[in-house]
C-alpha cells in the first residue's frame, strides 16, 4: 500500500492541510494506485456520511474490509455492511432481536452492543462472553431489548473499532417516543488514522509523547518569563519537571495522526443535517472514537440535553459538553438561522470534527477557531490538594487570564477539599448512621501501585462532579458537567450499598503502561460480585488523564460524594485526580468486561473481568 | 586506583544512584511540600487567586505527600481482594480452555534507536561514530542491546557492544544485567555489566553501568542526556559521558582512574519524531594516565569535534 508514513515516519506525501481537514469526499476513491485497485475491484468503496437504517427483529450484518480515503491516501477499513459509520439499528423496546454477524475478514471479529442489558453470552467480548467470530463464520446474537434510548455497537476485537467498526443502536419506546422532535439525527463522532493502529501503539510504547506537538518549549518559557517574570516561569514548570510529567499530556494521539470524523465524514467533507426553520431537531451524539475526547458545541444554538448514555435526564440547557469514547448525549436544538456549525474539537485542541445543520445542502456557517491549549493544573495532578494551592501556581505563572481559569475550579474544589481534609470527621459522623450511606473518603492505594507500573498516586482526590475539566473551565460558555445530570425517575434500585469496591485507575505515561490498581489485565484477577447485591464502586484516578470507564452488562449509577443519586450511566468519565463513586446492582449473571474506553488504554491492560455469580 | 577501589566506587555509585535518586525524587519518592493554603490566605479562594504571586510553591507549608515511588505501607490494599477466588480462566462462567483474551501487556514490542550516527570532524581527522540502542520485550522485562563505536579510514577503531536483560525496578528506572564486548584496534575485552538506566527528575536521561572484566579489570561508565525542545521540532540535546577504569590497559590506551569525559551539544530537527538530522559540537578530554598514554603516542588529550548526523528509530 502506498504509505503516507515511511517506516520511520517521514511524511512522504503529506499535505498537512488536506490531512487535518481530510478529503471532501471521504469514501470516494480518487486516483487509486495499483495495489489498491485490485482490492477496490473486489470490494466496493465504503459508504460514509449516511449510515443506512436497519429495522425489525431480524438483521444481517457483514464484517469485511473495504477501501476508504479520508486523507488523500487510500486505506482499507474494517466495516459493517460496507459503511462508516455502520448501519444505524433502530430496534424496538420489548422485541427479541436476532442479529446474524458474518465475518468476511481474515481475522476474528466480534460485535459488542454498548450499553445494552443482555445475557453475557451475547455481549460480544472475545475471550470473556464468547470465543469471537472466526473468519468465514456467522454468529447469531439473540437478545430481548429491555430498555430504550440511544446506544451504539462496535467491534471488541483488536483495533477494529479504530478502523471503522462502529454504528448507532437506537431502541425506540413501545409506547412511542415521549420527546417530540421534527428531525432526528445520529451524530456519531470518531477518529481515523492512516497508520495501522498497532503500529501507533508500538510507537507510543517507545515514545509516549510521540503525537504531542504541544509540548512545553524553550520558546514558551521565554514568553512566560517575559510576561510573568522569570521566577514564575520557573515555578510554573518546576513541579512538572521534577516529577517527569507533562502539563500538556492531554491525549495520547492527536491530529498528528488522527483525522476527526463526524458520521464518517471529514471536516472538509462537512456532514450536513437538514432542517426547516421552526423545527425542533434531536441530535443523538455518540462518541465512537478510538482515543478522542470531544468538546461539542453549536455556536449560536443552545443545546438541551435530554438523555445521557441512553437514559432520560431532567432537561438541562448548555452551550457545550465534553464526552469521551463510549458516552452518548441526546440534545434538542431549535435552530432559527439558515446554517449552524456542529463543532467538536478534540480535548487536546489538535483538531476537530465538524458538520453543519442547514436549511439546504451546501450552506455553511463559520467554523470557530480551536481553543488554546491549556496546561493541566495542579488540581489535575494533586486533586483537592492542588485545588487549593496548585491554583496559585498556575495563576502565579499565567497572569490574569489564567488566574480566572484557576479561580473557577478552585471554587469547585472547595467542597471536595473539606471532604478530604475532614475525612475522619465525616466518617465518624457517618458511623453513627450507616457507614455505607456515602462513599468512603479514605484513600487506599493497592500495594501494586508502588512499583514501576505507576508514575503517580493521588492522596487527596477531588470528589466534586461540577468540574467541566481542563480546557473548559471558565471559558465563558455554559458547559455540562456530571453534576448537571439527573436521571428521570431516580435509581433503578432503591437499595443502598451493601459493600464497597475501590479500584484505582493507574498508569505510567513514560512506559505507556495503563492498568487498574497498578496491575495490567494479564496479571489481574476478576472482580467478583455476588448475584443480586447492590455494591458501591469507587473509582479513584491516580493519573493525569480522563478515563471513560465502561462496565458491561450492568448500569453504573453515579452518585455525589454525599451519596445522593445523580445519573444512570454505562460509561463514567473519571477526571484526573478525581475520586468518583457509583452503585451497581449485580443482576446479570456471567462474566463481563470492565475497562477504560480509550482503546489504547484498554489494550494496554486497563481492563478487568467481572464475575457475577 | 586499584581494582578493588574502583569496584567499590562502582558499587557505591550504583548503590548510591537509587539513594541519590530518592533524595532527588528520582526513584522517585517525590515528596511534595504541599499545598495547603496558609490560614490567613485560606479563607477565600478568590483572594488567593487575586494575589497569585504572593505564595511561591516552595513556601507551601502543609503536610508532605508522596505522589511517586516509595514502598507500599503494610496496610496497603490487596489488589486481588475482590476476586472471591476467581481467576481469569477458572471458575463459573469461564470459557473452556486456556485464556484467549491477551492484551498488549502480554505482547512484546521492540525498537531500534540510532541515537547518533554521525560524521565527526576534528582538527586532525575525520571519522564516523555510531551509538545505538535496541530493545525487545514487554514493559517490565526486556532484552537490551547497546552498541557504540567509531570508524576511521575504513577501519573499526573501537566498539563497545552490550547485551543486557533490563528489568523495571521503579517508575522511571530499569536495572540492567549482562555482557559487554569491546573490539577495535587494541585487544578485545569482555566484561560483565550491571547498571541502571532511566529518567531522573527534570527529565535527565541517565545510563550508568559498572563492568567487571578479566584479569581484575573493572570500569564504570556514566552517560546523561537531556532533550530541550526549542520548538515542537527543534531539539537541543546536551549529552555528557565519563569513563573510569580500575586498571591500566596500555594496549587499549587506558590508564586507571578517570580516563575521559565528553560533553556535547547536538541540535536536531525532527522531520518526524523518528527521523531527525542534526549538527553539533563535542568536547572531549583525556585525564591522568590515559592522557599520558595519549601524549606518548603523539595524540592530543583534548579535542573539539564537529559532528553532523542522523538520529532515527523504528
Amino acid at each position: 500500500m502506498p504509505a503516507r508514513f515511511s517506516p520511520i515516519g517521514i511524511p512522504v506525501t503529506l499535505n498537512r492541510r488536506r490531512f487535518v481537514q481530510g478529503l471532501a469526499a471521504g469514501g470516494v476513491l480518487a486516483g487509486l494506485p495499483g495495489l489498491l485497485h485490485a482490492a477496490a475491484d473486489r470490494a466496493p468503496s465504503t459508504v460514509t456520511g449516511a449510515a443506512p437504517v436497519l429495522r425489525g427483529t431480524e438483521i444481517d450484518l457483514v464484517v469485511a474490509e473495504s477501501p476508504v480515503n479520508f486523507t488523500g491516501n487510500p486505506r482499507m477499513a474494517t466495516t459493517i455492511n460496507g459503511s462508516i459509520p455502520a448501519p444505524t439499528l433502530r430496534l424496538r423496546e420489548g422485541d427479541t432481536v436476532t442479529i446474524r454477524v458474518t465475518n468476511r475478514l481474515r481475522e476474528a471479529t466480534s460485535i459488542h452492543w454498548h450499553g445494552i442489558i443482555l445475557p453475557y453470552q451475547m455481549d460480544g467480548v472475545p475471550g470473556i462472553s464468547f470465543a469471537g467470530i472466526a473468519p468465514g463464520e456467522t454468529f447469531t446474537y439473540r437478545f430481548k431489548l429491555e430498555q430504550t434510548g440511544t446506544y451504539w455497537y462496535h467491534s471488541h476485537s483488536g483495533m477494529q473499532e479504530l478502523t471503522g467498526m462502529y454504528g448507532a443502536l437506537i431502541v425506540e419506546s413501545r409506547e412511542g417516543e415521549p420527546v417530540r422532535a421534527d428531525r432526528d439525527y445520529v451524530v456519531q463522532l470518531s477518529d481515523w488514522t492512516d497508520e495501522a493502529p498497532m503500529q501507533v501503539f508500538a510507537k507510543l510504547k517507545t515514545q509516549s509523547d510521540y503525537y504531542n506537538y504541544n509540548q512545553p518549549t524553550v520558546a514558551d518559557f521565554f514568553r512566560d518569563a517575559s510576561t510573568d517574570g522569570l521566577k514564575s516561569a520557573i515555578a510554573k514548570r518546576k513541579m512538572w519537571n521534577e516529577m517527569r510529567m507533562s502539563p500538556t499530556d492531554l491525549a495520547d494521539l492527536s491530529g498528528a495522526t488522527l483525522t476527526f470524523l463526524m458520521n464518517g465524514t471529514t471536516p472538509a467533507g462537512n456532514w450536513t443535517g437538514l432542517f426547516r426553520r421552526g423545527e425542533r431537531v434531536r441530535l443523538r451524539f455518540i462518541n465512537g472514537a478510538g482515543n478522542s475526547f470531544y468538546d461539542v458545541r453549536i455556536p449560536g444554538l443552545k443545546m438541551t440535553v435530554i438523555q445521557s448514555d441512553g437514559v432520560d435526564v431532567e432537561p438541562v440547557t448548555v452551550d457545550e459538553f465534553r464526552f469521551g469514547p463510549g458516552e452518548t448525549y441526546d440534545v434538542l436544538v431549535e435552530p432559527k438561522d439558515d446554517a449552524y456549525t456542529l463543532f467538536a474539537q478534540a480535548m487536546d485542541r489538535s483538531g476537530y470534527a465538524r458538520g453543519t445543520l442547514a436549511v439546504q445542502p451546501g450552506l455553511t456557517a463559520p467554523v470557530p477557531a480551536l481553543d488554546k491549549v491549556e496546561w493541566l493544573t495542579m488540581a489535575d495532578m494533586m486533586g483537592a490538594m492542588g485545588g487549593m494551592a496548585g491554583m496559585d501556581h498556575s495563576a502565579m505563572a499565567g497572569g490574569m487570564k489564567d488566574m480566572n481559569h484557576a479561580a473557577m475550579p478552585m471554587q469547585h474544589n472547595m467542597p471536595g477539599m473539606n471532604h478530604g481534609a475532614m475525612a475522619m470527621d465525616h466518617s465518624q459522623h457517618a458511623m453513627a448512621e450507616n457507614p455505607l450511606d456515602k462513599a468512603s473518603q479514605t484513600v487506599r492505594h493497592a500495594r501494586t501501585e508502588y512499583g514501576p507500573s505507576t508514575d503517580m498516586r493521588v492522596d487527596m482526590p477531588r470528589t466534586n462532579l461540577d468540574d467541566p475539566g481542563i480546557g473548559l473551565r471558565n471559558n465563558g460558555r455554559r458547559v455540562l458537567t456530571l453534576a448537571d445530570l439527573s436521571t428521570v425517575g431516580g435509581p433503578i434500585d432503591p437499595r443502598g450499598a451493601e459493600r464497597e469496591i475501590e479500584l484505582h485507575l493507574t498508569g505510567n505515561m513514560e512506559r505507556y503502561a495503563w492498568s487498574l490498581d497498578g496491575l495490567e489485565f494479564g496479571q489481574s484477577t476478576p472482580v467478583h460480585l455476588r448475584y443480586g447485591e447492590r455494591v458501591r464502586v469507587i473509582l479513584h484516578n491516580d493519573t493525569m488523564m480522563t478515563h471513560p470507564m465502561h462496565l458491561h452488562g450492568m448500569w453504573s449509577e453515579l452518585e455525589t460524594a454525599d451519596g445522593a443519586f445523580q445519573a444512570r450511566r454505562h460509561t463514567i468519565p473519571v477526571q484526573p485526580a478525581q475520586r468518583i463513586s457509583f452503585l451497581v446492582t449485580a443482576d446479570a449473571l456471567g462474566r463481563w468486561a470492565w475497562h477504560c474506553h480509550l482503546m489504547f488504554h484498554m489494550d494496554a491492560g486497563m481492563f478487568r473481568q467481572v464475575v457475577v455469580s | 586506583m586499584n581494582t578493588l577501589s574502583i569496584l567499590a566506587a562502582s558499587v557505591l555509585v550504583l548503590g548510591a544512584a537509587p539513594t541519590l535518586a530518592i533524595a532527588a525524587g528520582a526513584q522517585g519518592q517525590h515528596v511534595m511540600e504541599a499545598a495547603g493554603a496558609k490560614p490567613e490566605s485560606g479563607a477565600s479562594p478568590m483572594k488567593q487567586a487575586a494575589a497569585p504571586a504572593a505564595m511561591p510553591m516552595d513556601a507551601m507549608d502543609h503536610g508532605d505527600m508522596n505522589m511517586q515511588g516509595g514502598s507500599a505501607p503494610a496496610d496497603a490494599r490487596d489488589p486481588h481482594a475482590y476476586s472471591g477466588g476467581y481467576t481469569l480462566d477458572s471458575g463459573k462462567y469461564a470459557l473452556a480452555g486456556p485464556r484467549q483474551l491477551r492484551l498488549a501487556d502480554e505482547h512484546s514490542f521492540g525498537t531500534l534507536l540510532l541515537d547518533r550516527l554521525e560524521r565527526v570532524d576534528t582538527r586532525d581527522a575525520t571519522s564516523t561514530a555510531f551509538d545505538a540502542q535496541a530493545w525487545f520485550g514487554r514493559d517490565y522485562d526486556r532484552l537490551v542491546v547497546k552498541a557504540e563505536g567509531d570508524y576511521a579510514n575504513g577501519r573499526l577503531e573501537e566498539a563497545r557492544t552490550e547485551l543486557l536483560w533490563g528489568h523495571a525496578i521503579a517508575s522511571y528506572w530499569d536495572a540492567q544485567l549482562g555482557l559487554r564486548y569491546d573490539t577495535g584496534e587494541g585487544p578485545d575485552r569482555s566484561w560483565l555489566a550491571f547498571g541502571i538506566q532511566g529518567l531522573a527528575p527534570y527529565w535527565f536521561e541517565l545510563d550508568a553501568t559498572a563492568y567487571v572484566g578479566n584479569e581484575g579489570r573493572s570500569a564504570l561508565r556514566v552517560e546523561a542526556e537531556y532533550e530541550l525542545p526549542i520548538t515542537q521540532r527543534l531539539v537541543l540535546q546536551p549529552r555528557g559521558e565519563i569513563n573510569v577504569y580500575g586498571k591500566k590497559d596500555e594496549a587499549n590506551g587506558m590508564g586507571s582512574g578517570l580516563t575521559d569525559a565528553t560533553f556535547g551539544l547536538r541540535l536536531r530537527y525532527e522531520v518526524s519524531r523518528q527521523f531527525a538530522p542534526y549538527i553539533g559540537v563535542e568536547w572531549s578530554n583525556k585525564f591522568g594516565q590515559t592522557a599520558d598514554l595519549a601524549r606518548a603516542e603523539g595524540a592530543s588529550t583534548r579535542e573539539t569535534r564537529w559532528v553532523a548526523g542522523l538520529r532515527f528509530w523504528f
